[in-house]
């Protein structure tokens, strides 16, 4: 385990340069000034940030100005004026009425993705609680494997795995998308990392020297402590299962769709009239662009201690 | 002692005690050696269906003639492989997967590299920058690809009318093959570049700052220092954000099998991929389940060799670094 661990910088000067030399470094990083990298930037980096930031966003605003035109507009300017037309509403209104099934998809969509969400977290957490807090035979070896069929491309198990969907009579039913995602490799391994440093093995000890069983410590004990990181979970299964289009669009088909699915089919029927795509697009994702305001800081956080840790 | 010698009807007692005592004591026990697989049990178990399996299961199907329909018919032994071998859009999927793979994996490391040694200072606001990178990875790549297959529009598309004010001649971004490559690249690195930058910036800060003044006081320039300290002491993070993009990359399908309304990567199959070639076989015209897994097959043979070479350069780098 320990070699999953990368140590943070001022522990390993402590290690090499002794307890002094450390406070000292971490004294230095708190300063603003009088070392040249931590010095506040001039106006360059915030021009060159600007312009980053203006080509993540632009894609979606250009995706909004072409849902509030209308099609004659958009085929003789090719350049969008940069103010909103007054279309929106109205173009939305015809995505809910073309037979893309847009409520359903919309349900459906948000049904997997909390399901599948919810689901990951209990497993994967419980999984972690085990691998990091419990001792058991062949407990290094099988995670090694769970972390190794991370880099398996399961996506070519796919004709088989329709084959088993087709057996089952689950083609076209949404438990066909859920149950092949209710446990991740990757949210074992984030949990195992986790609870690993979060969860002191006393609480557990004296969960046990109490009474509990082994799940009963898991769930008062192991749960209650995992929650950071697994809220940081959820939000990137449900992410990742609100934009998944391949399996979905396989398994599902346009009789029951999830959003990405249903969306798609604008594309095939209506591809001359780019307000109302560019509308369902816009409908699509604007529930992903609210989840960001309030939690993108966090799948931010996640994304960098992920990194570091792994 | 008094403990080894009680009296007898006390006796009786504490070895009723102690019955129940012992139950719960091995219940506890079990509980124990039991509970730690349990727990672990419902990954393994679900990754044995619908993870492993599906795939062990490709090598059956795909020795057999195989209809979506029809079901499994007559063994024909490699008649699948040698049919898909044989015919030349397999070799185009090939070369369009790889040609959109390296458009999309080696400029997006580059630019995450470019945008977290920006991010990598100490300015003001960095939460709200960092999240401004990262804005892209929640739109969905059929969304990315919807829109970005109107902005790459052949005629009257922004990004020629943009090009033309340059005096550039417009771009057949769907006719060309290559050009409809960096298209759907674009795509993927419009949506990833973000992400793995913040990887990489995590990479970063870790990077002791003493080591940087100490090439400072030797005099070493901010472009000597990030040659020099910052990008050899990446190799690692930038080794995994490679090998991630490759297993993705190469399995490609959402955002070439939107770029146009039909679907199937043009006319001449000028951008097909190797998934979307699957597809075709299994659920287009042929509903050919037996020919769709020998080309699942071939796929993950090739995900292998390009593994396998991989893991080779990474320890031959890191055994330089050890050096």
């Amino acid at each position: 385990m320990s070699n999953l661990k990368q140590e943070p910088s001022i522990p390993q000067i402590r290690q090499t340069a002794g307890a002094g030399a450390a406070r000292a470094a971490a004294r230095k990083r708190k300063k603003s000034s009088g070392f040249g990298a931590e010095r506040r930037p001039r106006w360059v980096t915030y021009t060159l940030l600007g312009a980053v930031l203006a080509i993540s966003a632009y894609p979606m605003y250009y995706a909004v100005l072409l849902a509030s035109s209308d099609a004659v507009t958009i085929a003789q300017t090719p350049i969008p004026s940069l103010i909103p037309q007054g279309n929106f509403f109205e173009n939305v209104t015809r995505v809910l009425d073309a037979d893309i099934k847009f409520w359903q998809a919309f349900f459906n969509s948000l049904l997997i993705a909390a399901i599948t969400a919810l689901s990951v977290v209990f497993f994967s957490t419980l999984a972690g609680f085990s691998f990091s807090k419990l001792r058991f035979k062949g407990r290094a070896g099988l995670l090694v494997f769970v972390i190794a069929t991370m880099a398996v491309p399961t996506q070519l198990g796919v004709v088989p795995l329709f084959i088993l969907m087709a057996e089952l009579g689950w083609v076209g039913q949404l438990q066909a998308v859920i149950i092949p995602g209710m446990v991740t490799a990757f949210g074992v391994f984030w949990m195992t990392q986790y609870l690993e440093s979060a969860l002191p093995y006393e609480l557990i000890e004296a969960a046990r020297v109490d009474g509990c069983n082994l799940f009963r410590a898991f769930w008062s004990v192991a749960l209650p402590a995992a929650r950071p990181a697994a809220t940081m979970l959820a939000l990137f299964t449900f992410v990742a299962s609100w934009t998944n289009f391949f399996w979905p669009f396989i398994v599902l088909g346009p009789a029951n769709p999830t959003l990405p699915v249903s969306i798609q089919l604008l594309q095939s029927s209506f591809f001359k009239d780019q307000s109302l795509i560019m509308s369902g697009v816009v409908v699509a994702t604007i529930p992903l662009v609210i989840l960001f305001v309030f939690a993108g800081r966090q799948l931010v956080t996640g994304i960098m201690q992920g990194a570091v840790k792994g | 002692m008094s403990i080894s010698s009680p009296p007898r009807p006390r006796q009786s007692t504490t070895t009723g005690y102690s019955k129940a005592a012992e139950r719960k004591h091995r219940l506890a026990a079990l509980d124990m050696k039991v509970s730690p697989y349990l727990f672990i049990s419902p990954f393994f178990i679900l990754f044995l269906i619908v993870g492993l399996f599906p795939l062990a299961y490709t090598a059956f199907v795909s020795v057999h003639d195989w209809n979506l329909i029809g079901g499994q018919g007559d063994f024909v032994g490699l008649k699948n492989f040698t049919d898909v071998l044989t015919q030349p859009r397999f070799y185009t999927a090939l070369r369009n997967t790889f040609s959109i793979f390296l458009l999309s994996s080696v400029p997006q490391v580059l630019f995450a590299i470019i945008v977290a040694a920006i991010l990598d200072q100490n300015i003001r606001a960095k939460t709200f920058w960092r999240m401004g990178v990262l804005l892209p990875y929640v739109v969905a790549p059929v969304a990315v690809s919807l829109i970005f297959s109107k902005l790459f529009a052949d005629q009257s598309g922004m990004i020629n009318e943009i090009l033309g004010t340059f005096g550039v001649n417009p771009i057949r971004w769907h006719a060309d093959p290559l050009a409809s490559h960096v298209a759907i690249a674009t795509m993927v690195n419009f949506r990833w570049t973000g992400y793995n930058t913040l990887i990489v910036l995590a990479a970063m800060q870790a990077i002791p700052r003493d080591v940087y003044e100490a090439a400072v006081i030797d005099g070493a320039s901010r472009m000597r220092t990030f040659f020099s300290i910052t990008i050899p002491m990446l190799r690692p993070t930038i080794i995994f954000v490679i090998i991630t993009s490759t297993i993705g990359g190469l399995q490609i399908f959402d955002e070439p099998r939107l770029f146009d309304q039909a679907g199937q990567g043009g006319a001449d199959r000028q951008w097909m991929t190797m998934t979307m070639y699957l597809y075709e076989l299994g659920w287009g015209t042929q509903k050919s389940f037996g020919r769709a897994s020998a080309v699942a097959w071939l796929l993950f043979l090739i995900i292998l060799i390009i593994g396998a070479i991989n893991f080779m350069i990474t320890r031959r780098i890191s055994s330089e670094g050890k050096r």
